[in-house]
Protein backbone atom coordinates (compact mmCIF):
# COMPACT_ATOMS: atom_id res chain seq x y z
CA UNK A 1 0.00 0.00 0.00
CA UNK A 2 2.84 2.36 0.92
CA UNK A 3 4.50 1.83 -2.48
CA UNK A 4 1.25 2.60 -4.30
CA UNK A 5 0.83 5.74 -2.18
CA UNK A 6 4.34 6.94 -3.11
CA UNK A 7 3.88 6.14 -6.80
CA UNK A 8 0.62 8.10 -6.80
CA UNK A 9 2.09 11.06 -4.93
CA UNK A 10 5.22 11.04 -7.10
CA UNK A 11 3.03 11.10 -10.25
CA UNK A 12 1.02 14.07 -8.92
CA UNK A 13 4.25 15.80 -7.93
CA UNK A 14 5.78 15.35 -11.39
CA UNK A 15 2.56 16.61 -12.98
CA UNK A 16 2.93 19.83 -10.96
CA UNK A 17 6.64 20.07 -11.75
CA UNK A 18 6.12 19.76 -15.49
CA UNK A 19 3.92 22.82 -15.86
CA UNK A 20 4.92 25.93 -17.78
CA UNK A 21 7.26 28.14 -15.69
CA UNK A 22 5.66 31.34 -14.38
CA UNK A 23 8.48 33.55 -15.57
CA UNK A 24 10.92 32.36 -18.24
CA UNK A 25 13.67 34.87 -17.39
CA UNK A 26 13.70 33.68 -13.78
CA UNK A 27 13.56 30.05 -14.91
CA UNK A 28 16.60 30.47 -17.17
CA UNK A 29 18.59 32.01 -14.31
CA UNK A 30 17.66 29.16 -12.02
CA UNK A 31 18.61 26.52 -14.62
CA UNK A 32 22.05 28.11 -15.05
CA UNK A 33 22.53 28.30 -11.30
CA UNK A 34 21.51 24.64 -10.89
CA UNK A 35 23.81 23.63 -13.77
CA UNK A 36 26.62 25.13 -11.75
CA UNK A 37 25.58 23.30 -8.57
CA UNK A 38 24.88 19.94 -10.18
CA UNK A 39 27.44 19.98 -12.97
CA UNK A 40 30.40 22.26 -12.37
CA UNK A 41 30.59 21.58 -8.62
CA UNK A 42 30.62 17.82 -9.29
CA UNK A 43 33.59 17.97 -11.65
CA UNK A 44 36.06 17.36 -8.83
CA UNK A 45 34.56 14.11 -7.58
CA UNK A 46 33.94 12.81 -11.12
CA UNK A 47 37.55 13.60 -12.07
CA UNK A 48 38.86 11.80 -9.02
CA UNK A 49 36.68 8.74 -9.52
CA UNK A 50 37.19 8.39 -13.26
CA UNK A 51 40.95 8.88 -13.05
CA UNK A 52 41.45 6.21 -10.40
CA UNK A 53 38.88 3.79 -11.83
CA UNK A 54 40.50 3.94 -15.27
CA UNK A 55 43.94 3.41 -13.74
CA UNK A 56 42.84 0.55 -11.48
CA UNK A 57 40.91 -1.10 -14.31
CA UNK A 58 44.04 -0.99 -16.45
CA UNK A 59 46.22 -2.62 -13.78
CA UNK A 60 43.60 -5.27 -12.93
CA UNK A 61 43.16 -6.25 -16.57
CA UNK A 62 46.93 -6.31 -17.07
CA UNK A 63 47.13 -8.73 -14.13
CA UNK A 64 44.74 -11.12 -16.00
CA UNK A 65 46.45 -10.76 -19.36
CA UNK A 66 48.97 -13.50 -19.95
CA UNK A 67 49.80 -16.17 -22.50
CA UNK A 68 47.39 -16.23 -25.44
CA UNK A 69 45.38 -13.12 -24.38
CA UNK A 70 46.62 -10.18 -26.47
CA UNK A 71 47.92 -7.05 -24.67
CA UNK A 72 45.49 -4.79 -26.49
CA UNK A 73 42.76 -6.42 -24.33
CA UNK A 74 43.81 -3.99 -21.59
CA UNK A 75 42.74 -0.93 -23.58
CA UNK A 76 39.65 -2.75 -24.86
CA UNK A 77 38.49 -3.71 -21.34
CA UNK A 78 39.09 -0.24 -19.93
CA UNK A 79 37.11 1.32 -22.79
CA UNK A 80 34.20 -1.11 -22.57
CA UNK A 81 33.95 -0.88 -18.78
CA UNK A 82 34.11 2.92 -18.73
CA UNK A 83 31.61 3.34 -21.57
CA UNK A 84 29.14 0.58 -20.78
CA UNK A 85 28.92 0.56 -17.02
CA UNK A 86 31.21 2.65 -14.87
CA UNK A 87 30.53 6.10 -16.28
CA UNK A 88 26.81 5.83 -17.11
CA UNK A 89 25.76 3.90 -13.99
CA UNK A 90 28.24 4.42 -11.20
CA UNK A 91 28.77 8.14 -11.80
CA UNK A 92 25.00 8.86 -11.44
CA UNK A 93 24.88 6.67 -8.31
CA UNK A 94 27.76 8.59 -6.80
CA UNK A 95 26.15 11.86 -7.85
CA UNK A 96 22.95 10.68 -6.16
CA UNK A 97 24.99 10.72 -2.96
CA UNK A 98 26.39 14.18 -3.54
CA UNK A 99 23.80 16.05 -5.59
CA UNK A 100 20.74 14.04 -4.51
CA UNK A 101 21.33 14.58 -0.82
CA UNK A 102 22.01 18.25 -1.49
CA UNK A 103 18.72 18.64 -3.39
CA UNK A 104 16.72 16.77 -0.74
CA UNK A 105 18.21 18.68 2.18
CA UNK A 106 17.77 22.03 0.42
CA UNK A 107 14.09 21.38 -0.35
CA UNK A 108 13.53 19.72 3.04
CA UNK A 109 14.91 22.75 4.84
CA UNK A 110 12.76 25.05 2.73
CA UNK A 111 9.73 22.92 3.64
CA UNK A 112 10.31 22.86 7.41
CA UNK A 113 11.14 26.58 7.53
CA UNK A 114 7.87 27.31 5.64
CA UNK A 115 9.68 28.83 2.63
CA UNK A 116 7.73 26.50 0.32
CA UNK A 117 4.48 27.57 2.01
CA UNK A 118 5.52 31.19 1.46
CA UNK A 119 5.91 30.51 -2.28
CA UNK A 120 2.50 28.82 -2.42
CA UNK A 121 0.83 31.73 -0.59
CA UNK A 122 2.27 34.12 -3.18
CA UNK A 123 0.61 32.04 -5.90
CA UNK A 124 3.84 30.43 -7.13
CA UNK A 125 3.73 26.77 -8.19
CA UNK A 126 6.52 25.83 -5.77
CA UNK A 127 7.14 22.35 -7.23
CA UNK A 128 7.58 23.81 -10.69
CA UNK A 129 9.65 26.79 -9.53
CA UNK A 130 12.02 24.81 -7.33
CA UNK A 131 12.25 21.41 -8.98
CA UNK A 132 11.98 21.85 -12.76
CA UNK A 133 15.28 23.81 -13.00
CA UNK A 134 17.03 21.01 -11.08
CA UNK A 135 15.65 18.32 -13.39
CA UNK A 136 16.55 20.26 -16.54
CA UNK A 137 20.01 21.10 -15.20
CA UNK A 138 20.61 17.45 -14.26
CA UNK A 139 19.41 16.31 -17.67
CA UNK A 140 21.84 18.70 -19.38
CA UNK A 141 24.92 18.38 -17.19
CA UNK A 142 25.02 14.76 -16.01
CA UNK A 143 25.47 13.35 -19.56
CA UNK A 144 28.34 15.84 -20.01
CA UNK A 145 29.92 14.63 -16.77
CA UNK A 146 29.53 11.04 -17.94
CA UNK A 147 31.27 11.74 -21.28
CA UNK A 148 33.99 13.56 -19.35
CA UNK A 149 34.33 10.56 -17.03
CA UNK A 150 34.57 8.11 -19.96
CA UNK A 151 37.32 10.15 -21.62
CA UNK A 152 39.24 10.66 -18.42
CA UNK A 153 39.02 7.01 -17.38
CA UNK A 154 40.34 5.79 -20.73
CA UNK A 155 43.09 8.45 -20.69
CA UNK A 156 44.19 7.63 -17.16
CA UNK A 157 44.28 3.95 -18.13
CA UNK A 158 46.60 4.84 -20.99
CA UNK A 159 48.86 6.87 -18.73
CA UNK A 160 49.15 4.08 -16.15
CA UNK A 161 49.64 1.46 -18.88
CA UNK A 162 52.60 3.39 -20.30
CA UNK A 163 54.10 4.51 -16.96
CA UNK A 164 54.00 1.02 -15.41
CA UNK A 165 54.96 -0.66 -18.67
CA UNK A 166 52.03 -3.12 -18.67
CA UNK A 167 51.13 -2.13 -22.23
CA UNK A 168 52.83 -0.10 -24.93
CA UNK A 169 50.83 2.90 -26.13
CA UNK A 170 50.32 1.35 -29.58
CA UNK A 171 48.68 -1.76 -28.08
CA UNK A 172 46.55 0.30 -25.73
CA UNK A 173 45.44 2.49 -28.64
CA UNK A 174 44.61 -0.58 -30.70
CA UNK A 175 42.54 -1.87 -27.75
CA UNK A 176 40.49 1.30 -27.36
CA UNK A 177 39.75 1.52 -31.09
CA UNK A 178 39.18 -2.12 -31.99
CA UNK A 179 35.60 -3.26 -32.60
CA UNK A 180 34.23 0.11 -31.47
CA UNK A 181 30.45 0.30 -31.73
CA UNK A 182 28.96 3.79 -31.67
CA UNK A 183 25.73 2.22 -30.40
CA UNK A 184 27.46 1.50 -27.07
CA UNK A 185 27.78 5.25 -26.52
CA UNK A 186 24.14 5.79 -27.50
CA UNK A 187 23.16 3.05 -25.02
CA UNK A 188 25.28 4.69 -22.32
CA UNK A 189 23.84 8.14 -22.99
CA UNK A 190 20.26 6.84 -22.98
CA UNK A 191 20.89 5.22 -19.59
CA UNK A 192 22.54 8.37 -18.28
CA UNK A 193 19.61 10.59 -19.27
CA UNK A 194 17.15 8.25 -17.55
CA UNK A 195 19.32 8.08 -14.43
CA UNK A 196 19.69 11.87 -14.36
CA UNK A 197 15.90 12.22 -14.38
CA UNK A 198 15.50 9.55 -11.71
CA UNK A 199 18.15 11.02 -9.45
CA UNK A 200 16.98 14.65 -9.60
CA UNK A 201 13.25 13.91 -9.44
CA UNK A 202 13.39 11.23 -6.71
CA UNK A 203 15.64 13.41 -4.54
CA UNK A 204 13.39 16.41 -5.10
CA UNK A 205 10.31 14.32 -4.26
CA UNK A 206 11.75 13.25 -0.92
CA UNK A 207 12.97 16.74 -0.03
CA UNK A 208 9.75 18.45 -1.10
CA UNK A 209 7.57 16.14 1.00
CA UNK A 210 9.61 16.45 4.19
CA UNK A 211 7.47 16.80 7.30
CA UNK A 212 8.73 17.78 10.74
CA UNK A 213 12.07 19.29 11.68
CA UNK A 214 15.82 19.02 11.27
CA UNK A 215 15.89 15.26 11.94
CA UNK A 216 13.32 14.69 9.23
CA UNK A 217 15.40 16.71 6.76
CA UNK A 218 18.29 14.33 7.44
CA UNK A 219 15.94 11.36 6.99
CA UNK A 220 14.66 12.73 3.68
CA UNK A 221 18.21 13.23 2.51
CA UNK A 222 19.10 9.62 3.31
CA UNK A 223 15.91 8.33 1.65
CA UNK A 224 16.69 10.41 -1.44
CA UNK A 225 20.08 8.75 -1.85
CA UNK A 226 18.89 5.22 -1.06
CA UNK A 227 15.79 5.29 -3.28
CA UNK A 228 17.63 7.00 -6.13
CA UNK A 229 20.31 4.28 -6.03
CA UNK A 230 17.72 1.48 -5.89
CA UNK A 231 15.67 2.88 -8.78
CA UNK A 232 18.83 3.51 -10.83
CA UNK A 233 19.93 -0.11 -10.34
CA UNK A 234 16.51 -1.50 -11.30
CA UNK A 235 16.25 0.80 -14.35
CA UNK A 236 19.79 -0.20 -15.30
CA UNK A 237 18.75 -3.84 -15.51
CA UNK A 238 15.55 -3.07 -17.44
CA UNK A 239 17.26 -0.65 -19.87
CA UNK A 240 20.15 -3.05 -20.51
CA UNK A 241 17.69 -5.85 -21.32
CA UNK A 242 15.73 -3.55 -23.66
CA UNK A 243 18.62 -1.74 -25.35
CA UNK A 244 21.28 -4.44 -25.76
CA UNK B 1 -13.86 40.61 4.64
CA UNK B 2 -13.08 36.93 5.05
CA UNK B 3 -15.86 34.60 6.08
CA UNK B 4 -15.50 31.00 7.22
CA UNK B 5 -18.60 28.85 6.98
CA UNK B 6 -18.76 25.53 8.77
CA UNK B 7 -15.12 24.60 8.12
CA UNK B 8 -14.29 21.04 9.11
CA UNK B 9 -10.90 19.40 8.90
CA UNK B 10 -9.77 15.97 10.05
CA UNK B 11 -6.43 14.20 10.06
CA UNK B 12 -7.22 10.49 10.06
CA UNK B 13 -9.68 9.88 12.88
CA UNK B 14 -8.88 13.14 14.62
CA UNK B 15 -11.23 16.00 13.81
CA UNK B 16 -9.28 19.22 14.40
CA UNK B 17 -11.78 21.75 13.11
CA UNK B 18 -15.36 20.93 14.05
CA UNK B 19 -17.33 23.47 12.08
CA UNK B 20 -15.70 26.89 12.25
CA UNK B 21 -18.04 29.80 11.59
CA UNK B 22 -16.62 33.29 11.85
CA UNK B 23 -15.96 36.56 10.01
CA UNK B 24 -12.76 38.61 9.81
CA UNK B 25 -13.63 42.21 9.15
CA UNK B 26 -12.03 44.57 6.65
CA UNK B 27 -9.77 47.32 7.97
CA UNK B 28 -9.51 45.61 11.35
CA UNK B 29 -6.90 43.57 13.13
CA UNK B 30 -8.68 40.29 13.83
CA UNK B 31 -6.92 38.14 16.41
CA UNK B 32 -7.38 34.39 16.62
CA UNK B 33 -6.46 33.07 20.04
CA UNK B 34 -6.63 29.70 21.73
CA UNK B 35 -4.61 27.03 23.47
CA UNK B 36 -1.99 25.00 21.63
CA UNK B 37 -3.75 22.32 19.60
CA UNK B 38 -7.03 24.22 19.45
CA UNK B 39 -6.80 24.37 15.65
CA UNK B 40 -5.60 27.95 15.03
CA UNK B 41 -2.85 27.04 12.57
CA UNK B 42 -4.97 24.43 10.79
CA UNK B 43 -7.75 27.00 10.45
CA UNK B 44 -5.33 29.53 8.95
CA UNK B 45 -3.88 26.97 6.56
CA UNK B 46 -7.40 26.02 5.45
CA UNK B 47 -8.24 29.70 4.99
CA UNK B 48 -5.24 30.44 2.74
CA UNK B 49 -5.49 27.12 0.89
CA UNK B 50 -2.36 25.39 2.22
CA UNK B 51 -4.72 22.69 3.51
CA UNK B 52 -8.00 21.59 1.98
CA UNK B 53 -10.91 21.56 4.45
CA UNK B 54 -13.06 18.41 4.41
CA UNK B 55 -16.15 20.59 4.14
CA UNK B 56 -17.25 24.19 4.47
CA UNK B 57 -16.58 27.42 2.61
CA UNK B 58 -13.96 30.17 2.77
CA UNK B 59 -15.25 33.41 1.28
CA UNK B 60 -12.92 36.28 0.34
CA UNK B 61 -15.21 39.29 -0.07
CA UNK B 62 -17.96 36.92 -1.12
CA UNK B 63 -15.78 34.86 -3.49
CA UNK B 64 -15.88 31.17 -2.59
CA UNK B 65 -12.19 30.23 -2.40
CA UNK B 66 -12.89 26.56 -1.68
CA UNK B 67 -14.74 25.96 -4.94
CA UNK B 68 -12.28 27.89 -7.16
CA UNK B 69 -10.08 26.34 -9.84
CA UNK B 70 -6.30 26.45 -9.35
CA UNK B 71 -6.07 29.40 -11.75
CA UNK B 72 -8.74 31.37 -9.90
CA UNK B 73 -7.11 30.59 -6.56
CA UNK B 74 -3.81 31.87 -7.87
CA UNK B 75 -5.42 35.24 -8.58
CA UNK B 76 -6.83 35.45 -5.05
CA UNK B 77 -3.47 34.44 -3.58
CA UNK B 78 -1.89 37.47 -5.21
CA UNK B 79 -4.14 39.51 -2.91
CA UNK B 80 -2.89 37.67 0.18
CA UNK B 81 0.20 38.54 2.21
CA UNK B 82 1.44 36.29 4.96
CA UNK B 83 3.90 36.71 7.78
CA UNK B 84 5.07 33.32 8.99
CA UNK B 85 6.01 32.34 12.52
CA UNK B 86 9.66 31.81 11.52
CA UNK B 87 9.50 34.63 8.92
CA UNK B 88 10.08 32.09 6.08
CA UNK B 89 12.45 34.42 4.25
CA UNK B 90 14.27 32.89 1.30
CA UNK B 91 17.69 32.39 2.82
CA UNK B 92 19.57 32.50 -0.48
CA UNK B 93 18.23 36.00 -1.22
CA UNK B 94 19.06 39.37 0.32
CA UNK B 95 16.47 41.51 2.10
CA UNK B 96 15.80 43.52 -1.06
CA UNK B 97 15.57 40.38 -3.23
CA UNK B 98 13.10 38.80 -0.80
CA UNK B 99 10.81 41.82 -1.04
CA UNK B 100 11.30 42.08 -4.79
CA UNK B 101 10.50 38.41 -5.42
CA UNK B 102 6.66 38.60 -5.56
CA UNK B 103 6.91 41.80 -7.63
CA UNK B 104 9.21 40.08 -10.12
CA UNK B 105 6.95 37.07 -10.40
CA UNK B 106 3.58 38.75 -10.74
CA UNK B 107 3.53 42.54 -10.85
CA UNK B 108 4.68 43.17 -14.42
CA UNK B 109 6.39 46.34 -13.13
CA UNK B 110 9.46 47.82 -14.77
CA UNK B 111 12.84 47.42 -13.03
CA UNK B 112 12.81 51.02 -11.77
CA UNK B 113 9.24 50.74 -10.45
CA UNK B 114 10.17 47.56 -8.65
CA UNK B 115 13.23 49.22 -7.11
CA UNK B 116 11.06 52.09 -5.93
CA UNK B 117 8.44 49.76 -4.42
CA UNK B 118 11.14 47.75 -2.64
CA UNK B 119 12.59 50.98 -1.18
CA UNK B 120 9.12 52.06 -0.04
CA UNK B 121 8.49 48.73 1.69
CA UNK B 122 11.93 48.72 3.32
CA UNK B 123 11.52 52.26 4.63
CA UNK B 124 7.96 51.45 5.79
CA UNK B 125 9.33 48.76 8.11
CA UNK B 126 12.29 51.00 9.03
CA UNK B 127 15.02 48.78 7.66
CA UNK B 128 16.73 51.23 5.33
CA UNK B 129 20.39 50.26 5.06
CA UNK B 130 19.74 46.52 5.40
CA UNK B 131 18.83 45.97 1.74
CA UNK B 132 21.89 43.89 0.93
CA UNK B 133 21.97 41.79 4.07
CA UNK B 134 21.07 38.10 4.05
CA UNK B 135 18.31 36.88 6.42
CA UNK B 136 20.95 35.02 8.46
CA UNK B 137 22.60 38.37 9.23
CA UNK B 138 19.41 39.81 10.77
CA UNK B 139 17.94 39.60 14.27
CA UNK B 140 14.57 37.86 14.82
CA UNK B 141 12.73 41.19 14.98
CA UNK B 142 14.37 42.44 11.78
CA UNK B 143 13.47 39.19 10.02
CA UNK B 144 9.83 39.68 11.05
CA UNK B 145 9.93 43.20 9.65
CA UNK B 146 11.34 41.95 6.35
CA UNK B 147 8.57 39.34 6.38
CA UNK B 148 6.01 42.13 6.78
CA UNK B 149 7.66 44.18 4.02
CA UNK B 150 7.52 41.17 1.66
CA UNK B 151 3.91 40.49 2.63
CA UNK B 152 2.80 44.05 1.81
CA UNK B 153 4.92 44.50 -1.32
CA UNK B 154 2.04 43.53 -3.62
CA UNK B 155 -0.46 45.78 -1.79
CA UNK B 156 -2.46 42.84 -0.48
CA UNK B 157 -6.10 43.02 0.54
CA UNK B 158 -5.65 40.33 3.17
CA UNK B 159 -2.79 39.91 5.63
CA UNK B 160 -2.24 36.80 7.74
CA UNK B 161 0.27 36.82 10.60
CA UNK B 162 1.11 33.53 12.27
CA UNK B 163 2.41 34.21 15.78
CA UNK B 164 4.23 37.40 14.78
CA UNK B 165 5.72 37.85 18.25
CA UNK B 166 7.00 34.38 18.95
CA UNK B 167 10.65 34.44 20.01
CA UNK B 168 10.77 38.23 20.31
CA UNK B 169 11.54 40.33 23.36
CA UNK B 170 8.61 42.42 24.73
CA UNK B 171 9.89 45.71 23.26
CA UNK B 172 10.40 44.29 19.77
CA UNK B 173 7.03 42.55 20.05
CA UNK B 174 5.40 45.95 20.61
CA UNK B 175 7.18 47.35 17.54
CA UNK B 176 5.86 44.47 15.41
CA UNK B 177 2.33 44.83 16.85
CA UNK B 178 2.30 48.55 16.11
CA UNK B 179 3.55 47.94 12.60
CA UNK B 180 0.77 45.41 11.93
CA UNK B 181 -1.88 47.79 13.31
CA UNK B 182 -0.55 50.78 11.36
CA UNK B 183 -0.26 48.87 8.09
CA UNK B 184 -3.76 47.43 8.49
CA UNK B 185 -5.26 50.91 8.87
CA UNK B 186 -3.04 52.42 6.17
CA UNK B 187 -3.86 49.82 3.51
CA UNK B 188 -7.42 49.08 4.71
CA UNK B 189 -6.61 45.38 4.79
CA UNK B 190 -8.37 42.49 6.42
CA UNK B 191 -5.73 41.32 8.88
CA UNK B 192 -5.83 38.01 10.72
CA UNK B 193 -3.29 37.51 13.51
CA UNK B 194 -2.78 34.21 15.31
CA UNK B 195 -1.30 34.74 18.72
CA UNK B 196 -0.86 33.36 22.23
CA UNK B 197 0.52 36.62 23.51
CA UNK B 198 -2.20 38.24 25.65
CA UNK B 199 -0.27 41.49 25.77
CA UNK B 200 -0.50 41.73 21.96
CA UNK B 201 -4.13 40.67 21.99
CA UNK B 202 -5.06 43.46 24.38
CA UNK B 203 -2.88 46.09 22.72
CA UNK B 204 -3.33 45.39 19.02
CA UNK B 205 -6.63 43.60 18.39
CA UNK B 206 -9.88 45.04 17.11
CA UNK B 207 -11.78 41.77 17.15
CA UNK B 208 -10.97 38.53 18.92
CA UNK B 209 -11.90 34.98 17.90
CA UNK B 210 -11.29 32.40 20.60
CA UNK B 211 -10.88 28.83 19.40
CA UNK B 212 -11.53 25.97 21.77
CA UNK B 213 -11.56 22.28 20.81
CA UNK B 214 -11.88 23.04 17.11
CA UNK B 215 -14.73 25.54 17.36
CA UNK B 216 -15.04 29.29 17.79
CA UNK B 217 -16.03 29.37 21.48
CA UNK B 218 -16.19 33.15 21.67
CA UNK B 219 -15.90 36.05 19.20
CA UNK B 220 -16.26 39.73 19.85
CA UNK B 221 -14.67 43.14 20.16
CA UNK B 222 -11.50 43.70 22.15
CA UNK B 223 -13.35 45.78 24.75
CA UNK B 224 -15.83 42.96 25.40
CA UNK B 225 -13.25 40.25 26.06
CA UNK B 226 -12.34 41.31 29.60
CA UNK B 227 -15.96 41.39 30.70
CA UNK B 228 -16.98 38.16 29.00
CA UNK B 229 -18.68 35.53 31.14
CA UNK B 230 -17.42 32.69 28.91
CA UNK B 231 -15.69 30.32 31.31
CA UNK B 232 -13.36 28.75 28.72
CA UNK B 233 -12.32 32.20 27.47
CA UNK B 234 -11.67 33.47 31.00
CA UNK B 235 -9.62 30.36 31.82
CA UNK B 236 -7.43 31.13 28.81
CA UNK B 237 -7.21 34.91 29.21
CA UNK B 238 -6.51 34.87 32.95
CA UNK B 239 -4.18 31.88 32.93
CA UNK B 240 -1.13 33.99 33.76
CA UNK B 241 -0.53 35.64 37.14
CA UNK B 242 -0.01 38.97 35.40
CA UNK B 243 -3.47 38.83 33.85
CA UNK B 244 -4.98 37.71 37.17
CA UNK B 245 -3.40 40.71 38.87
CA UNK B 246 -4.67 42.96 36.11
CA UNK B 247 -8.19 41.60 36.57
CA UNK B 248 -7.98 42.18 40.30
CA UNK B 249 -6.79 45.76 39.74
CA UNK B 250 -9.62 46.39 37.28
CA UNK B 251 -12.17 45.11 39.79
Amino acid sequence: MRVIFHIGRYTMFIRNVLRRPEKWSMFRKLVVSEMNTIGVESMGIVTLLATFMGAVMCLQTAHQVSGWIPVYTIGFTVRQTMILEFSPTLVPIILAGKVGSNIASQLGTMRVTEQIDALEIMGVNSANYLVLPKIIAGFLTIPMLVVFSMTLGIASGALVAVLTGVSPMADYYQGITIDFKAYDVIYAMTKTCVFALVMTSVSSYHGYHTEGGALDVARSSTKAVVYSAIIIMISNLILTQILL
Amino acid sequence: MIELRNIRKSFGDQEVLKGINTKFEKGKVNFVIGRSGSGKSVMTKCTVGLLEPNSGQVLYDGRDFTSMTLKERKEVRKEIGMLFQGSALFDSMTVAENIRFPLMMFSGMSESDMDQRVSECISRVELTGSEHKLPSELSGGMQKRVGIARAISMNPKYLFCDEPNSGLDPQTAIVIDNLIVDITKEYGMTTVVISHDMNSVIEASDTIHFLHLGKVAWAGENADMMSSDSETLNDFVYASKLMQRMKATLK
